[in-house]
């Protein structure tokens, strides 16, 4: 089977559904590029790339560029969505949601049960996290607990490639809002994609190994540097099971139960930041759903409470890594119950 | 055009069901059984009315906190209206809304809007849809002086320029954005050469005259649908209660609310008019001012004696619990 | 260095198979071992299965270590059907490592990837074995796999079957990463496909190898064209008297989940637990894909809408074979000598009794090419 990139995963997702349903739009800044300059039109293609040459094909009525006035772009994405469009608006960095973020939470999240179960929204906003790139502060954060925390609002997390192709079709598809967050880092990840159009189901983790001593939990980038740290762990004779749940609301809390019911340790990977995120809020879960099959504390390892650093040294050290993940499976195995309450 | 001698029969209807609604509500609400916040829209009805006498169902509009009126003109079932202020079961939204939320789709009313400056993107949204679509439909944003200043209302008003949107977006210059004056916060004093600022064509109304906004509509709105794009109406109009019911309106001289009622009434202006050059008479009008007193007691009788929803209600039209 | 040494390697069973462990060893240094025998059982990321033996001879050493994970192609053992000293073993071994990296990399690059041709406008994938030496010109072999599989189904069986002719598998139409638009579809359009396939290759007679949704479209064939079919193998065949579970297509059908999935696919198997994480992927993956959910749907209808040929075609040479443990379409009650029940076997015998499945289409083949 062929191997492609999560960009070109996200593109035939994109085309394929473009071409199967007219309704299907693309809204955001340089999404083509070029309008009202002296160059070529369509050349830009997005923040990555994904949408480029599409216009070529659809047309600027479909592919269409903004202002970079974030509000009016997702409001009116929103706007349309709950009048006939299945509109995916594109917002370059998810840093940005903080001048629009009133058009999800109060806006595009709340219609379907505010006004009584009576509207649809078929809503994708399709955004850009994570940091690596010494984009520092404004342009490298995730953000995804703020808006796993909204009701009304699906998140999507890929990690690879072909779950990219098939989470992004199945968000174009769905009623609800989703937003869709790829992380910087990984656009060109490559992973076997049918050429079809398939779908992957929201709230179905990924196994992406099995094994018996620890669970690893890890979201987006992190589930790669997870991997890395399981490789290197199996020399050691330590079997980690890395679940990647793909979406953090809905979230498959059933496989993450499962798993740890099986292994009784838990790491959880996140790049975030450690209050009120993503890894917390598993931890939480998991604390109140699988205590009794816990043999050890939980550990968290994410990003230190503080906002992305510039310099390519510290940026490094805020990132969590592979020997960090290891560190952290290799203290919850020495852990157990009566160790913490004799400590 | 001029309306016939039914439409500005229907056209009165509209007006005087919003305006015994309100009132009502007024009343209702300080017996303590409608919950929550209600901003009543009575003074204003000629705006609403005269905008959406020209939309048909397709059309969309996106409303404002302040949003029974825009409801009832674009067609909203009233008795349906009375429940979910009440917070029933069989209300518009099912009781999950309330007042300020209260939403159609199928009658192309996108919701009131609790977020000041929130309709304009959504309009201009509903203005996409039509045009990404290939309809001759349009969208209509209705804001209030206070929301004029939001960056909301400046992206939108670009991005329909940019985008040559059908959407039309009214300002409802009440003169206050809560409790402060427009005078004060609207800095330039020009709702309108804002709008006409971002390139589109600009009208400023007289809002108790139903006639002058049902003329500048019309006009904006032929434009829409022709594919010329958006335009903007200012229209100057007066709030007869509070911003809130139970406001105790301390901003405002003693009577202000009264005195505006008196002076300049829309509903007086339309008898006056239709009465005065004979093509409505006082019979028809009094007629219609009987069967929207019943409309209205029954709406009442009916939501307070309709049933609350089933607390099972509370974890549906979400497409997952926690 | 003796040339009669051979090397026991591992096998690869399926396109996507890079690696396998080492679960046990089934013979010992010393043992006596005849082609065909099963002689270590190794485990891959999708399924656990026996190494058998390409050539005969003594077990002269074990390399592979118990939960030693090589890659395909990687020495398990070494063989030899006379005496050789230990030096030989020796220098056996180096000489294998020393050109094993090659031998590998050229191996992955030349069958990672299906085989398509195009078949009525629709592309339908295969894979082919051609047989070690001399017997290229033997009655070729086509494998026509069951409801919802796809040429992995036989990755078991098309090293062994190899042995003594080319052997073909297609993915059908609607199925694996053949065309999935299909539009009007039934057991009918699979047949014509099938024939498509081998006008395709200009083969005009073929020893056929149908399981379960595949075996009713041998049946077809064989029904259709009689001339064209050399032999028919029939592995827990649709189409043959007996009902399909409809609990099974239905659950296939609706299964979205991996847990829903594995709970389907362990119906398949008398162990259960040789449904892997990665078989259950494999299925959903395919099923995920637009067309697929209406293809099974289809193909289905025309399974369960009852018998298609009674139980005795009257068609020979042919073999039937059948798991005891079947649960998907439950075996008859047969004496005829065309028919084996192969006990601790659900309705996947080529994959759970491989070795025994493969030794009667051997003799199957064998006997109608001399007759």
């Amino acid at each position: 089977m062929p191997k492609k990139s999560i960009r070109i995963a996200l593109q035939e997702a994109v085309v394929l559904e473009m071409r199967r349903d007219p309704n299907v739009i693309v809204i955001g800044e340089d999404v083509a590029g070029g309008a009202g300059c002296s160059g070529d039109r369509g050349t830009y293609g997005g923040a990555m790339g994904v949408t480029k040459g599409l216009i070529e094909e659809f047309g600027d009525e479909r592919v269409i560029d903004t202002p970079i006035t974030e509000s009016a772009l997702v409001g009116m994405a929103a706007g349309a969505a709950a009048t006939g469009l299945r509109p995916i608006a594109e917002l370059m960095f998810v840093d940005f949601m903080g001048v629009c973020f009133d058009q999800v939470l109060n806006q595009a999240a709340k219609f379907r049960y505010m006004f009584g179960g009576k509207a649809t929204t078929p809503l994708v906003v399709r955004t850009m996290m994570g940091a690596g790139f010494r984009a520092a502060a404004q342009h490298s954060q995730m953000l995804y607990n703020l808006f796993t925390a909204v009701p009304g609002v699906k998140c999507v997390i890929p990690s690879n490639a072909y779950d990219a192709k098939g989470l992004l079709i199945q968000a174009i598809r769905d009623d609800d809002v989703v937003i869709f967050f790829n992380h910087k880092a990984i656009y060109d990840f490559e992973d076997e994609v049918p050429d079809e159009a398939y779908t992957i189901p929201f709230g179905e983790a990924n196994i992406v190994r099995e094994g018996e001593d620890v669970t690893i939990v890890a979201f987006s980038r992190m589930v790669h540097t997870a991997n890395d740290a399981a490789k290197s762990l199996e020399k050691d004779g330590i079997s980690v099971e890395l679940i990647d749940p793909r979406t953090s609301s809905p979230l498959d809390e059933e496989s993450i139960i499962e798993s740890v019911e099986n292994t009784g340790r838990l790491v959880i990977v996140d790049e975030g930041t450690p209050r009120c995120g993503l890894a917390g809020d598993v931890a939480g879960m998991v604390a109140e759903k699988a205590f009794h099959a816990l043999k050890a504390p939980i550990i968290q390892v994410t990003a230190p409470h503080t906002p992305v650093p510039f310099s390519p040294v510290l940026e490094d050290a805020y990132i969590p890594s592979a020997a960090k993940v290891e560190e952290a499976v290799r203290k919850v195995m020495t852990m157990s119950r009566d160790a913490v309450s004799a400590s | 055009m001029a309306l016939d001698k039914e439409a500005l029969l229907a056209v009165y209807r509209t007006m005087q069901t919003i305006r015994v609604f309100e009132d009502r509500v007024h009343v209702e609400n300080t017996t303590g059984d409608i919950p929550g916040f209600v901003h009543l829209y009575a003074g204003e009805e000629a705006i609403a009315t005269g905008v959406c006498c020209n939309l048909t169902d397709a059309d969309a509009i996106g409303s404002t906190h302040r949003g029974h009126g825009h409801c009832i003109a674009k067609g909203c079932d009233v008795k349906a209206m009375m429940k979910e202020l009440f917070g029933k079961k069989e209300g518009l939204c099912g009781g999950k809304g309330g007042s300020m939320h209260i939403a159609d789709m199928e009658r192309g009313m996108l919701g009131a809007n609790a977020i000041v400056g929130g309709s304009p993107p959504l309009a201009i949204g509903a203005a996409l849809s039509h045009k990404t679509r290939g309809t001759d439909g349009v969208a209509v944003s209705f804001s209030g002086d206070g929301a004029s200043n939001q960056g909301t209302c400046f992206e939108s008003l670009n991005m329909a320029v940019v985008l040559k949107l059908p959407c039309i977006f009214v300002f409802e210059n009440n003169g206050f954005g809560e409790g402060t004056g427009a005078d004060y916060h609207v800095g330039s004093g020009d709702i309108g050469g804002r709008a006409a600022a971002f390139g589109m064509p600009m009208t400023k109304v007289d809002g108790v005259d139903f006639f002058a906004v049902q003329e500048a509509a019309a006009e904006a709105i032929g434009r829409a649908r022709r594919g010329e794009g958006p335009s903007a109406i200012e229209a100057d109009v007066v709030r007869f209660y509070g911003h809130y019911e139970g406001d105790p309106q301390g901003y405002r001289k003693k009577g202000e609310g009264d005195e505006m009622r008196a002076t300049r009434d829309c509903l007086k202006n339309f008898r006056d008019k239709t009465l005065g050059d004979g093509t409505l008479t006082a019979t028809e009008l009094d007629a219609i001012d009987a069967e929207i007193a019943q409309l209205i007691d029954e709406a009442v009788v009916e939501a307070r004696a309709a049933e609350f929803p089933s607390v099972n209600d509370l974890l549906t039209d979400v497409y997952i619990s926690y | 260095m003796a040339d009669s040494i051979a090397a026991i390697t591992v096998p690869q069973w399926g396109l996507s198979m890079t690696e396998g462990q080492v679960i046990e060893w089934l013979k010992d240094v010393g043992e006596t071992i005849e082609v065909g025998e099963e002689i270590v059982l190794l485990e891959t990321s999708k399924i656990a299965g026996p190494v058998e033996a390409q050539v005969g001879g003594t077990l002269l050493r074990r390399i592979a270590a118990v939960d030693e994970v090589l890659p395909v192609g990687g020495l398990l053992g070494v063989v030899s059907a006379e005496e050789v000293s230990d030096s030989d073993i020796d220098a056996f071994v180096a000489s294998f490592n020393e050109n094993f990296v090659v031998v590998a990399a050229e191996q992955e690059e030349e069958s990672a990837e299906p085989l398509f041709v195009e078949v009525s406008e629709r592309s339908i994938a295969y894979t082919k074995e051609e047989p070690a030496d001399g017997a290229g010109d033997a009655t070729p072999l086509l494998l026509l796999h069951g409801f919802g599989g796809d040429t992995n189904a036989w990755m078991f069986n098309m090293g062994a079957l190899a042995q003594d002719r080319p052997v073909y598998a297609i993915d059908f139409p609607g199925h694996g990463r053949s065309s999935k638009d299909v539009g009007d579809y039934g057991l009918a359009e699979l047949r014509d496909a099938a024939f498509g396939f081998l006008d395709a290759q200009g083969i005009t007679k073929a020893h056929l190898v149908g399981h379960s949704m595949g075996g009713a479209v041998a049946l077809e064939m064989a029904a259709s064209q009689p001339a064209r079919v050399a032999s028919l193998g029939l592995i827990a065949p649709a189409g043959f008297g007996q009902p399909v579970n409809g609990d099974y297509i239905e659950g296939f059908i609706a299964a979205e989940r991996r847990k829903e999935m594995k709970t389907v696919l362990a119906q398949l198997f008398a162990d259960p637990a040789l449904v892997s994480r990665d078989m259950v992927n494999g299925v959903l993956r395919y099923k995920r894909i637009d067309g697929v959910a209406g293809i099974l749907r289809q193909i289905g209808d025309d399974l369960l809408a009852g018998p298609r040929a009674d139980g005795d075609s009257g068609l020979k040479p042919i073999a039937v074979i059948w798991g005891a443990a079947d649960r998907v379409i439950a075996p008859p009650d047969s004496s005829d000598p065309s028919f084996t029940l192969i006990s601790d076997a659900g309705h996947m015998p080529h994959m759970e009794k491989a070795s025994e499945v493969n030794r009667i289409l051997s003799g199957l083949f064998r006997n109608a090419d001399a007759g």
